[in-house]
């Protein structure tokens, strides 16, 4: 008996280790305002939490087809926002984004969402020019645009800061983040676009949420 | 084992040549040029064209074809300060996009990038002269 406590502690080293090594153990977290809604289940009072989410939205994508929330139904998807003439951030951040639609591609359970903040110039045809030149050539990965309220609202939702602004490059100025949506439509991460490290990461914790959703 | 180790110091003196004779093929003036011309390069147009010039897609040309920026040199100061339209054919692939160019570049900074790109992506042993730049910038179209 006078061996239990180490007994006991090396049990406690083994499962620490177990469990933190195990890649399931990860998860990645959610981000937003959570809000508790008490309610009745079976007879009981109890609190559920109600996380931040993305709303439906309605856009023109690049083939000129309305395109909504049903389209990223059970799958993760990246967000970003962008405008295809752009000086500034955009093309950093498109193509570090490539990276992951080509290490994803054909995979059904991951979707990629860029959308216009140029509702002037860039029309369903510009996008579809500049989504062929950047080497997508599949349904994977969607360019939306629409009304400057819709586009810049979501952007909100999206929490990336968008803002027309004539006294910058391009006439847009916006953050080049790289935001996981879950299949329940929560933020699970954000990424700088345009920082080699934080896209490395991007691409390891899709692996991770990808696990989750299996 | 004798002709092993003559194989083994034969290779020995030919990558020290290699090195040593690389290292040689840039004045140091060319290097300098170079050096601050990479510091514009990261500024002003590393993202579009890549950290290796190795450009995106069929948005932006790589920057990493030696006939073209050879073809070109003279033309290099202009669509750096003034940008350009309309196709081109870049390593046999035609690019057709609107480039913003940099009116804010002086003649030397200009000397400095061009150096960089064309010692760095291209095969060029020398660097631009400041007042080589701006021969060029009085024939710009």
């Amino acid at each position: 008996m006078k061996h239990l406590p180490a007994v006991l502690c090396a049990a406690i080293l083994c499962s620490y280790v177990l469990i933190s090594c195990s890649p399931s153990s990860r998860k990645l977290p959610i981000y937003g305002e959570r809000t508790p809604v008490e309610k009745e289940v079976d007879g009981k009072q109890v609190v559920d939490t109600l996380y931040h989410t993305i709303p439906n939205f309605s856009l023109l994508n690049q083939d000129s087809v309305m395109l909504s929330q049903d389209f990223f139904k059970d799958k993760i998807y990246v967000a970003n926002f962008f405008f295809t003439h752009c000086p500034s951030i955009c093309p950093t951040m498109q193509r570090n984004l490539l990276k992951a639609y080509e290490k994803y591609k054909g995979n059904e359970k991951i979707a990629f969402l860029s959308h216009s903040i140029d509702f002037k110039y860039d029309q369903p045809s510009v996008l579809k020019d500049y989504a062929n030149k950047l080497g997508v050539d599949n349904e994977q990965w969607q360019f939306v645009t629409g009304s400057k309220a819709d586009v810049y609202g979501l952007a909100e939702k999206y929490m990336v800061y968008t803002k027309e602004d004539a006294n910058v490059a391009g006439g847009y100025d916006h953050q080049g983040y790289l935001v996981i949506i879950d299949p329940e439509k929560r933020i699970r991460g954000a990424y700088d676009g345009t920082d080699d490290e934080q896209v490395k990461k991007l691409l390891e914790d899709l692996d991770v949420i990808l696990a989750e959703y299996k | 084992m004798t002709s092993r180790y003559f194989l083994g110091s034969i290779s020995i003196v030919i990558t020290l040549y290699c090195l040593f004779s690389c290292n040689m093929e840039l004045s140091v003036e060319t290097m300098q040029y170079a050096t601050n011309g990479q510091k514009l390069y990261v500024t002003h147009c590393q993202n579009c064209h890549g950290n290796k010039g190795e450009g995106l897609g069929k948005l932006y040309p790589p920057l990493t074809d030696v006939n073209f920026l050879n073809e070109n040199r003279n033309k290099l100061a202009c669509i750096v300060k003034n940008g350009m339209s309309g196709e081109i054919t870049v390593n046999n692939i035609k690019f057709n996009q609107l480039m913003p160019g940099v009116p804010e570049l002086t003649s030397i900074d200009i000397a400095y990038v061009l150096t960089y790109v064309t010692t760095y992506f291209g095969d060029s042993k020398t660097h631009f002269k400041k007042e080589e730049i701006e021969e060029y910038l009085r024939n710009c179209n």
